[in-house]
């Protein structure tokens, strides 16, 4: 925080180009190493497809950390509830999934995606309400509570569905590939990255421009001067806390027809990924959280493809590597 | 006094409680017989000692640590390692210590001088991420893990249980090999224990204290507070991975579900919450309530789980089934975070409640 005179000019956003560049060059750079453009093209819309979702998971985490210093451990739960509630809906109609029309199949997604997010987040009030108020401020007891809610929720999805891995198939008209030329590219990879791209910008949209965006963007950078305004923070948090629960619920319902199974430990492993991608973002920042995330699925992809052995702990790697360069991860937002 | 580092229970009950769960424990091959009874009471040492050095960590320093059961995994794995390749001999196990001693150091200088340079709450994401990473790795090196399968070895010739030290013609009891692993096991425990205490109370300990209530001013006061919560990782990890050794040596095995699972991690979490953070006293207690509750009152959910399915009741069969056991573990430890902040140990040195200890912001 610079002091700035009264007569000055506001100042103009620092553009940080860097960040935005390091996927690119990291696309361009793996070229020559893949050798095959072909199937170069191929893991990079597996990428960008992987990145999107894991995207739409972790912005829900960095935004409610930047707006209001809380670190969901139990943002996992959201991921599994929402797969596992999409069931509830894709399960009877099975029928209408493996219909050959891009449109009777969408009329039953759309429904169990709208469901899923709508019970994540109601599931994200409670949370909010139960776990995260009474120790709102005390990081320690946040983390705590949060990894306790994890269990609890893992747990009941176990108690009700029972530990079985649920099939979860991708509808007829989604699969398969896209060809052209010698390149393949999977149907449901354009239609991931298409949403992750859309939830993208209406974030960015609502952030950057509109009334609610500016108050959540000051409550990130000053929370006590927005509620000296008399803005009443903690609604706005709730709401926050909830739209990122429910877009948790979707991610969810995207990684379980992506990999066309549901199981409840797949918030575990999501978890700590999508932990990774908001680590290496900048706690709080979304643009960040979305370059993090297609780096993320970059290294993995990319990773997978030339190294095998490597991709196990290829995360790991790529987080020290960009932690040496910016300690508070690609964009550092907040203060704190 | 000396042997506690001037840091008594200073609560009767608390003296009280304790005394008797040494003595049981102290007692147990003689007490209680059976092998449950002795693999319990092992159990509740190794991870007496655990739970303490992980307290030393989110008690004294106020930080939180997913990676602790990574250490404790370094530990087992090492020495059922040794064991396994160079065969049952005492050099084995030397190797085991001397490799996987240094080895759980070095990471946690190497985790704690990355991660707790920020805030302390990256340091909880960093060590989730580096354990999870550690535990798959764990399971795919399958040559030298053994994977899934994890690592049984036999111990030297004088822990067997074949080996009669005292027959049981002299006082009715037999003291044999794993009856002397016992006291190894206790023993080790109890002086890693008595370590912390030491390490608590010294003035290194005080840091701690002071980074946990505010690590600004402690910085101001001219601690240098990375190097202090960083050599806090590395002792909290060298006292894990000592654990992980003993409980590979009584279990005579080591995989992933019993030296490196996330669960374990939670069980850690909730014994260190349980007994009272900050205490040391409390992974005596941590310890000892939640694992008796493990092993006796899990049954007791099974039995309750068959009756509720027997009375057609929706839901509880499935809710009270042994599987679920950390369901219930969970709401338990929600419900302690926020009623007991201070745990067992803090309730009974002050009676009162005092709801402000134990807090860190």
């Amino acid at each position: 925080m610079t002091d700035l005179a009264a007569t000055d000019p506001l100042p103009k956003p620092k553009r940080d180009l860097a960040p935005i560049l390091l996927p690119v060059a990291l696309a361009l750079v793996t070229i020559p190493l893949i050798g095959s453009p072909s199937t170069w093209l191929t893991l990079t819309a597996a990428s960008l497809a992987m990145g999107m979702m894991i995207f739409i998971m972790a912005s829900g985490l960095t935004l409610v950390f930047g707006l209001m210093d809380v670190l969901n451990f139990g943002h996992g739960a959201f991921i599994a509830v929402g797969a596992y509630v999409a069931t509830l809906v894709l399960a009877p109609f099975a029928t209408s999934i493996q219909a050959d029309s891009l449109w009777i199949n969408l009329a039953v997604l759309a429904p169990a995606a709208l469901l899923s997010m709508a019970v994540s987040g109601a599931l994200g009030l409670v949370v909010e309400r139960v776990l995260i108020l009474p120790v709102y401020g005390q990081h320690l007891k946040q983390i705590l509570m949060t990894t306790g809610g994890l269990i609890v929720a893992e747990q009941t999805l176990y108690a009700l569905w029972g530990p079985q891995i649920i099939p979860m198939p991708l509808p007829a008209s989604l699969r398969g590939s896209f060809i052209l030329g010698d390149v393949a590219i999977a149907k449901y990879r354009v239609l991931a990255t298409l949403i992750g791209l859309a939830v993208f910008i209406a974030i960015q949209l609502v952030l950057n421009r509109t009334k609610l965006g500016l108050l959540i963007r000051a409550g990130v950078e000053n929370r006590e001067m927005v509620e000296a305004l008399g803005y009443r923070i903690r609604r706005l948090f709730l709401g926050v806390f909830m739209t990122g629960s429910a877009l948790a619920g979707l991610g969810g319902v995207m990684w379980a027809l992506y990999r066309e199974q549901v199981h409840a430990s797949m918030s575990d492993e999501l978890t700590v990924l999508i932990f990774v991608v908001v680590i290496i973002g900048g706690l709080g920042s979304i643009g960040g959280c979305f370059i993090g995330a297609i780096l993320v699925a970059m290294v993995a992809n990319y990773g997978g493809f030339l190294v095998p052995k490597l991709a196990l702990v290829s995360n790991i790697l790529l987080m020290v590597a960009i932690l040496m360069w910016r300690p508070r991860g690609l964009y550092a937002v907040t203060s704190r | 006094m000396m042997i506690l580092s001037g840091d008594p229970p200073r609560s009767r009950i608390l003296t009280l409680v304790l005394v008797v769960i040494i003595l049981a424990l102290a007692a147990t091959p003689f007490l209680f017989p059976g092998a449950k009874a002795l693999n319990v009471a092992a159990k509740i040492c190794v991870f007496a000692a655990l739970v303490a050095s992980y307290d030393l960590l989110l008690g004294y320093t106020g930080s939180v640590s997913f990676a602790h059961t990574m250490f404790y995994g370094i530990g087992s794995y090492a020495i059922a390692i040794a064991l396994y390749g160079m065969g049952p001999n005492w050099a084995a196990v030397a190797t085991g210590i001397v490799v996987g001693l240094p080895l759980a150091a070095l990471l946690a200088l190497a985790i704690g001088l990355f991660s707790l340079r920020v805030a302390a709450i990256f340091f909880a994401m960093i060590t989730l991420a580096v354990a999870s990473a550690f535990q798959v790795l764990a399971s795919q090196l399958s040559w030298l893990t053994g994977g899934e399968d994890g690592r049984s070895f036999q111990l030297p010739e004088l822990l067997r249980p074949g080996t009669v030290l005292i027959s049981k013609s002299m006082f009715g009891f037999e003291v044999n090999g794993r009856i002397l692993t016992f006291y190894l096991v206790f023993a080790v425990s109890a002086l890693m224990i008595l370590a912390l205490l030491r390490v608590v109370n010294s003035p290194f300990g005080r840091v701690l204290q002071a980074i946990r209530e505010n690590r600004f001013r402690a910085e101001a006061l001219g601690f240098r507070t990375v190097f202090h919560l960083t050599y806090a990782n590395c002792i909290a990890a060298l006292v894990a991975a000592s654990a992980g050794i003993l409980n590979a040596l009584w279990l005579r095995y080591a995989g992933p579900d019993t030296s490196l699972s996330f669960s374990i991690m939670l069980d850690i979490l909730l014994m260190v919450v349980i007994g009272g953070m900050g205490t040391i006293y409390g992974a005596i207690i941590g310890a000892t309530i939640f694992i008796l509750a493990q092993n006796y009152l899990q049954s007791l959910m099974g039995v309750a789980s068959t009756a509720a399915s027997e009375a057609g009741l929706p839901l509880l069969p499935g809710l009270l089934h042994p599987d679920r056991w950390l369901l219930w573990l969970g709401l338990l430890f929600i419900a302690s975070v926020y009623f007991f902040p201070t745990g067992v140990v803090g309730r009974l040195r002050n009676p009162a409640g005092d709801k402000s200890a134990g807090n860190s912001h």
